[in-house]
């Protein structure tokens, strides 16, 4: 089947009934999300389709509609997207893992909410787990990554 | 059984140090350096002075920083410790793990291993601290964990720098003709100011390293420090927001396979029935393995994707044997809460006279408790995975760990290859939290890369498998008595603490030919060894022997014992009529590195003040990996449950590297211990765990995080850890805090047993 990711079109020889994650990871090399969970609990393997966030580990590869955005497909030849930006200026992440993840989540609540509160936050980023703890920090990005973007545009 | 078992020569040294009897040590080999491991792998025209530096002659500078990063920052912290002598700044430099290499060997781990007080620097103590240093040397015990990965850095790493920047300046003396102490260092380029000439460190390396190292280098004052004691940018941090594939699972090898293992979720036992022929022939399903090691018993599935490996394990037909344990969970926790009542105790700390303390009490006097805390996963983000190939009488182990050389000792003698031809490649880690520290998932993967032909194979576990296969935090149950003097302060405290042997647990799957015995100060780590001055002050170690595979958690000991005893002290603050922080400033005046704390964290919480209805704090203290650390926090009783609205920490690290990267610790340690408290348990049924994913192990949410204030004291004349210093107050401090707003005191955890949160 033919999918579009991060803009280019791949073609991805797979059981349809296998989660959009493993065929991004294990058939396409696409690496940037990753596995959690498998049972869409904890946002590792988030990615946008269509600009909304969607839990790959839980999508069958065959019903995807619409444009697939990795982590690997958000910053530009001008450089990082806000939202990674405002993380690598606030320092956000530990080990990382569940970052490319946050991040998605993060850049979707942006183009919804220019400028979110932190109960928008909250809201919108409670599906993404991070076991390092970095939430104080996650919130601070958002807020920073929201003027980033408000002064970019 | 495994072959692991025929493990005992080289076990011995290990062992020896282990059950931390007597080491013997030769002087000779202590001395006796260990040889550069870079040597083997330097590229063309790079050059390297000792195990932590190399230098190549278009000037790209490689930093060894051999400890795992598990995301507590380890890599920038022990990069910059060589960077700051070597004169160069961390964007200049490339950061890599290194190879395994008994040349990295971690002393501090070992140094807090003989059961001394931490402030404790009498002779015998410090010999023993120097002994154990020695044999984490001797060998080569290159292992992260303990908090101990900054403090044993500190000397060697700024020395390593030191020599190299020594021996690249005597090069460019030479080469300009001019006196070595004419030049200068900056950010890796060698100047002679009166003749305005340079040059970089790329362009004298080759000479550099023909030069014998110094004997002695004399290291920069600290008020010279460039890089230390500064926050630094983490080096990992472009890779970690970018989605770069740095970890075990994004490992990726020509002609690779994938695979998965479904092992007995009954510890102990092998499958007593099963029928793999559905499972086989599933599409994309390559092979199905037995596998059997002291770890667990069960099966490999290697697959063509991770995906067609995780259904076909699912559709594995099989019957496990019976618990060699209790079946249910009351009857697991019941042992636990018997043998703290009633079991052999051993003394670990005995001031004064309790007994006697006791014996006359007035009945309304004394206070008793009884507390317990369950088993706990440590459900990293990242499940257990590691690749393996074996081609051509060579093992290649790309593994997420903590334990370079174990992974390596243990892997090629299941492989059956020579340690030399055994090749371990250290990736970054998506969490571990002490799990990492096992090797089953590195066992599994070379058991699978044996039946592939020489092709790599990346065995990656469900989060189901890694939730329930342990090992665990243990469980553990204590029953204390206090006795309130006239002044409302303790005069005798007697704690009674059952858990399981930790260390008996870990020997059983590693080397189970060695007697493992005597105490474990695990146990009642946080508990006996805390700066409170009591007149008759007990803390009882009672071993429970039960088959359920236990490990190194998070702060290991202080996660449960920092519950323990700082909800006891609480208790007894309560009975006394005495505020918990008042009766901390008294019980702790020898010490004042722990009073400057107390103050601080009660100064920044501004503890005391009235509240508004419906608001209550809690405070909690624990000494842990040699850091002194206070917590307060407020919470609030909403419609939805109880809120964590702020937490304030205060802690002594005695001398603080990067404040950024400390204080992200204990932040990230303190919502460690709050998602335990809050939530988290481990419980069994028929045996077997019950829970298995986030959906019923889950740990905090973002919309649940209370709002962090750190301070970072610098009082005590010793570094402390920082990576697990953060746990073990957040747990009590919470609990103290749900007792001031409901007047429920909640001695089981998790806390959510009893009340919900928001
Ligand atoms: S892996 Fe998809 S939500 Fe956890
Ligand atoms: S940074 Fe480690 S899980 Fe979020």
């Amino acid at each position: 089947m033919n999918l579009t990711v991060d803009g280019k079109s791949i073609e991805i020889d797979a059981d349809p009934e296998m989660p959009l994650l493993w065929a991004l990871r294990d058939i396409a090399g696409i690496l940037g999300p990753k596995f959690g969970c498998g049972i869409a609990a904890c946002g590792a393997c988030t990615v946008l389709i269509d600009g909304s966030p969607v839990r790959s580990c839980v999508l069958p590869v065959g019903q995807v509609e619409g444009a697939v955005t990795t982590i690997e497909g958000i910053s530009s030849p001008a450089g990082l997207h806000p939202v990674q930006q405002a993380w690598l200026d606030e320092q956000v992440s530990q080990c990382g893992y569940c970052q490319a993840g946050q991040i998605m989540t993060a850049v979707a609540l942006l183009e919804e909410i220019a400028d979110p509160t932190d109960e928008d936050i909250d809201n919108a980023m409670g599906g993404n787990l991070c076991r390092c703890g970095t939430y104080p920090k996650i919130r601070a990005a958002i807020h920073r990554a929201a003027s980033l973007k408000l002064a970019r545009s | 059984m495994s072959r692991l078992g025929t493990f005992t020569r080289r076990a011995f040294l290990l062992g020896a140090a282990t059950v931390a009897g007597g080491v013997a040590v030769g002087y000779w080999y202590y001395r006796q350096p260990y040889p550069n491991p870079l040597e083997d792998e330097l590229a063309e025209g790079e050059v390297t002075f000792n195990p932590y530096v190399k230098v190549s002659s278009d000037d790209t500078i490689t930093l060894i920083a051999p400890r795992a990063e598990m995301g507590q920052g380890i890599s920038t912290t022990l990069a910059a410790f060589v960077a700051e002598e070597l004169d160069v700044s961390l964007d200049r430099v490339t950061v890599e793990h290194g190879p395994p290499s008994y040349a990295y060997y971690n002393a501090a781990m070992l140094e807090e291993g003989g059961g001394f007080n931490f402030w404790d620097e009498s002779f015998t103590a410090e010999t023993v601290r120097g002994l154990m240093g020695v044999a984490g040397k001797m060998l080569g015990l290159q292992a992260t964990g303990g908090s101990t990965a900054t403090r044993d850095g500190f000397e060697r790493m700024r020395q390593a720098g030191a020599a190299a920047r020594i021996m690249l300046v005597d090069a460019a003396a030479a080469r300009l003709g001019v006196a070595a102490n004419e030049l200068a260092t900056e950010n890796g380029t060698i100047v002679h100011r009166a003749s305005n000439r340079s040059l970089t460190y790329g362009e004298v390396a080759l000479d550099a390293a023909q030069i014998k190292p110094p004997s002695s280098v004399v290291l920069k004052e600290r008020a010279d420090w460039k890089l230390l004691g500064k926050s630094q940018p983490r080096v990992d941090m472009l890779d970690k927001v970018t989605g770069a594939p740095i970890f075990g699972i994004d490992v990726r090898q020509p002609d690779m396979l994938f695979a998965t293992v479904r092992i007995s979720p009954v510890f102990g036992v092998a499958p007593v029935r099963s029928d793999i022929s559905a499972a086989s022939a599933m599409p994309g399903v390559v092979k199905i393995v037995p596998i059997e090691t002291l770890y667990g018993s069960g099966f490999g599935v290697i697959a063509e994707n991770t995906w067609a490996a995780f259904k076909a394990a699912e559709a594995i037909d099989v019957e496990w044997g019976e618990p060699g344990y209790p079946k249910a969970n009351d009857e697991i926790m019941a042992t636990f809460t018997q043998a703290a009542r009633s079991g052999d105790a051993s003394a670990m700390r005995d001031d004064g006279n309790v007994d006697v303390a006791f014996a006359d009490a007035p009945q309304e006097r004394v206070i008793e408790a009884e507390y317990s805390v369950p088993y706990l996963a440590h459900a990293p983000m990242e499940p257990m995975n590691c690749t393996a190939r074996l081609k051509d009488g060579v093992l290649d182990i790309w593994a997420p760990n903590q334990m370079p050389v174990l992974v390596r000792w243990f892997c090629s003698d299941l492989a059956g290859v020579p340690g030399g031809k055994t090749n371990v490649h250290t990736t970054s880690m998506g969490g571990a939290f002490g799990r990492r520290g096992e090797l089953d998932y590195a066992l599994y993967a070379t058991l699978l890369a044996k039946e592939t032909d020489g092709r790599p194979v990346q065995v990656t576990w469900t989060r189901e498998e890694d939730t329930r296969r342990g090992p665990f935090r243990p469980a553990s149950a204590g029953h204390f008595r206090a006795r309130i003097g006239e002044d409302g302060l303790p005069v005798a405290v007697d704690m009674r603490i059952a858990a399981q042997n930790m260390m008996s647990s870990l020997m059983g799957r590693t080397f189970p030919s060695l007697p493992a015995g005597g105490s474990d100060p695990s146990i009642t780590d946080g508990a006996r060894n805390q700066p409170y001055t009591i007149p008759n002050y007990r803390v009882s170690e009672i071993q429970v022997p039960l088959a359920i595979p236990v490990t190194f958690w998070r702060s290991v000991g202080n996660s449960v014992n920092g519950f323990f005893h700082e909800g006891f002290m609480d208790e007894i603050a309560h009975a006394g009529q005495v505020d918990p922080v008042e009766m901390r400033r008294r019980l702790m005046a020898d010490f004042p590195a722990a009073i400057a704390v107390v103050d601080k964290v009660a100064e920044m919480s501004n503890w005391g003040e009235t509240l508004p209805a419906g608001k209550a704090k809690g405070f909690a203290f624990t000494l842990s990996f040699g850091s002194w650390c206070g917590q307060v926090i407020q919470i609030a009783e909403t419609p939805a449950g109880i809120k964590l609205e702020k937490m304030w920490i205060a802690v002594d690290v005695g001398m603080a590297i990067d404040p950024a990267i400390i204080e992200a610790q204990m932040t990230s340690g303190a919502i460690f211990g709050l998602s335990a408290a809050m939530g988290q348990q481990i419980t069994f049924s028929e045996g077997v765990v019950e829970q298995s994913n986030f959906h019923d192990y889950d740990a905090m949410r973002i919309f649940q995080a209370p709002e962090f204030e750190v301070a970072i004291i610098e009082n005590f004349h010793r570094m402390g850890g920082v990576g697990e210093v953060g746990t073990p107050p957040a747990a009590p401090a919470l609990a103290n805090a749900i007792f001031a707003l409901t007047g429920k005191r909640i001695r089981q955890l998790p806390l959510s047993r009893e009340v919900s949160f928001a």
